[in-house]
């Protein structure tokens, strides 16, 4: 039992981060609310980030910014960190596009739930 | 000293990246048309010059962006199947422009114009950055602006039927990019590698040791995955046909032709340069491409069928037509790739024919959609209807166009396999061809036999002339037909190109 306690502190991060993957993928595929939606991709996202980040990290260094020793092993990995830059830049950007196609949509018939909208959208066409 | 014509990969997304950025500065939707029709036609020269070179010399080079050396930096690659592929993209992307302009002109508000060629111009960027790229993380995030643009083509009509096409098709593409993106970062993880070859070296190395063999299936499962969702194989199909059945005509076009297959290129590349097909096939996972895609093959025909609206026959045709690609991968043999590459080509320039045509005759015929009140509209447009049969009778298979081709080299390449896929295989393909005819020998009488709406719209809708469409229609044509009639060189070029992805054996 104390074998498993421990795997699971020791790869919190990663299980966490697979959780809230689930969460996220499940809600943005199921939420009838298109702003929900669009925060269960944000909660998606930003798993994989707290993924990524973690597996950066390396117990007992520091950010790599040489300020005078040029000792690699001082640092952590930069990598995945200017990976999760750019993953925060195209998160940002596919949100705002969304918010903007939802805020069309709310201006038109009054409603953020998709399958009213739907509805409306069909009964126009008829 | 780089040989010049090394260049070219770079300068022409680079220049798809700088027009898309001057767009925002014209009044008017004519120069931007100009300026874009340009592009693609300078970018489809370019392209055949690259291949030309590649060809000539049966190279494929490393372009190193920025002058980082190789496990840091980026990396760009072209060889004569990327070539071929960048050929492909930007001659359909120009001839898809010309075969919509007028469409564009009357769904498209004239302000919102040039923001419309900004899109399709990012768009021809991605998909010739998801060609060339030798980096995943860099296809990752191309995969994204692909997806932004594609989204922003379907809902330039900006009716609120396509708004909501355009939610569904955002949402199933998220969901795909993630999925995508947490195989991407596990990989990392794995190999601590982003550049292709490296990752290849690592990967096998990984292989012959046997451990991580887990970890490595479900990798190469999420990215698969990832990728077939954005590509719309079988049960992620859904969004499709609203999303290419209710835009614009170039965007309809487009988005069948061109997006779904940039997806599949890389794809490919991720089987070939990061894995290898022998790995794919140790992994299991072309399995679930096959299943999925002969499910696709039959089952979106049998909705084709059942459908009234021209446009979404055409998009549940798409559908079913990437079925057959996501079959040839499925059969897990370098023939069968080379055979699905031969399909994305034959489909790249077939579909875009027919969505140009279906949108010209329902031009003319009082901008009808549904199938019945477009009787005898091929009568008043003969060019459009002709090209319209042309293109559902290569879709259907008949010999001497690109779609017998096609379903030839796949039924081949079938045939060299000795396991019960080769029947799977065979029979689904014998049996969405007669389903394809169900539906494209109905609609191709249809539109020539004569009605009440035609004699309403006759007058009418021979006064429209549509030079540009006249142009497109009959390069499509051509197209249609080499593909079918010159398949041998076609397929050599690929077949090499492959060879020079990578993938040292097992």
């Amino acid at each position: 039992m104390s074998d498993f306690l421990q795997s699971v502190i020791a790869y919190r991060f990663e299980i966490g981060a697979v959780i809230l993957f689930g969460i996220g993928f499940i809600n943005l595929l199921l939420q009838k609310n298109l702003i929900k939606k669009i925060i269960s991709f944000n909660v998606m996202d930003s798993s994989i980030f707290l993924f990524l980040a973690s597996q950066g990290f390396i117990e007992g260094r520091i950010a790599p910014i040489i300020t005078g020793a040029n000792d690699a092993s001082l640092y952590i990995n930069p990598i995945p960190t200017g990976l999760v830059l750019t993953g925060i830049v195209v998160s940002v950007s596919v949100s705002a596009f969304f918010l903007a196609l939802v805020q069309r949509l709310y201006k038109k018939y009054g409603t953020v739930n998709f399958d009213e909208i739907i509805m409306l959208a069909k009964k126009e066409a008829e | 000293m780089l040989p010049w014509y090394q260049n070219i990969p770079f300068a022409c997304i680079f220049l798809c990246m700088i027009s898309g950025i001057m767009m925002p500065l014209f009044k008017s939707g004519k120069a931007a048309f100009h300026l874009t029709l340009c592009v693609s036609l300078i970018n489809a020269i370019l392209a055949g010059v690259l291949l030309y070179f590649t060809a000539k010399e049966s190279i494929r080079f490393v372009y190193v962006m920025g002058h980082f050396p190789a496990p840091w930096g980026n990396e760009i690659a072209a060889g004569k199947l990327e070539a071929l592929l960048a050929l492909m993209f930007s001659s359909v992307m120009a001839l898809s422009l010309l075969g919509g302009k007028s469409s564009i002109h009357d769904d498209i508000l004239e302000p919102k114009q040039p923001l419309y060629f900004l899109m399709l111009n990012l768009l021809h960027a991605s998909m010739l950055a998801l060609t060339y790229t030798n980096d995943l993380f860099t296809g990752y995030v191309f995969i994204e602006i692909n997806t932004l643009a594609s989204c922003a083509i379907v809902m330039a009509r900006d009716t609120a039927k396509t708004i909501a096409a355009t939610i569904r098709y955002l949402v199933v593409s998220l969901l795909g990019s993630g999925l995508f993106l947490i195989g991407l970062v596990l990989l990392y993880c794995i190999t601590g590698h982003l550049l292709m070859p490296n990752l290849q070296e690592k990967v096998l190395s990984l292989v012959s040791t046997g451990k991580y063999m887990e970890p490595l299936t479900i990798v190469a499962g999420l990215m698969t995955a990832g990728i077939s969702v954005k590509a719309a194989l079988f049960p992620f199909h859904a969004w499709l046909p609203f999303a290419h059945g209710g835009a614009t005509t170039t965007s309809s076009s487009v988005l069948s032709g061109l997006v779904l297959k940039a997806y599949i290129v890389l794809l490919i590349k991720l089987f070939f340069s990061v894995f290898s097909i022998e790995l794919v096939s140790a992994l299991h996972v072309n399995d679930i491409l096959f299943v999925f895609g002969i499910i696709g093959m039959i089952y979106a025909s049998i909705k084709a069928i059942r459908e009234e609206h021209i446009k979404r026959m055409l998009a549940y045709s798409s559908v079913a037509q990437i079925g057959y690609i996501f079959m040839g991968l499925g059969l897990g043999t370098k023939v069968a790739v080379i055979a699905a590459i031969y399909q994305i080509i034959v489909h790249a320039v077939t579909k875009p024919l027919l969505f140009a045509s279906a949108s010209r005759l329902s031009e003319v015929q009082g901008h009808e959609k549904s199938l019945y009140r477009l009787r005898g509209s091929a009568r008043t447009a003969p060019l459009a209807g002709i090209a319209f049969t042309l293109g559902g009778l290569s879709m259907i298979g008949i010999p001497l166009l690109g779609g017998f081709m096609s379903k030839f080299l796949l039924a081949e390449s079938a045939v060299l396999l000795a396991s019960p896929r080769q029947w799977a295989a065979l029979l689904s393909l014998a049996l969405s061809s007669v389903l394809n005819a169900l539906y494209y020998i109905p609609a191709i009488i249809a539109i020539w036999s004569p009605s009440d709406f035609m004699l309403k719209y006759q007058e009418e809708g021979k006064q429209k002339k549509n030079i540009t469409y006249s142009v497109s229609a009959f390069s499509f044509m051509v197209l249609v037909v080499l593909t079918g009639c010159a398949s041998t060189p076609v397929s050599e070029i690929i077949s090499s190109g492959l060879s020079l992805l990578g993938g040292a054996s097992l």
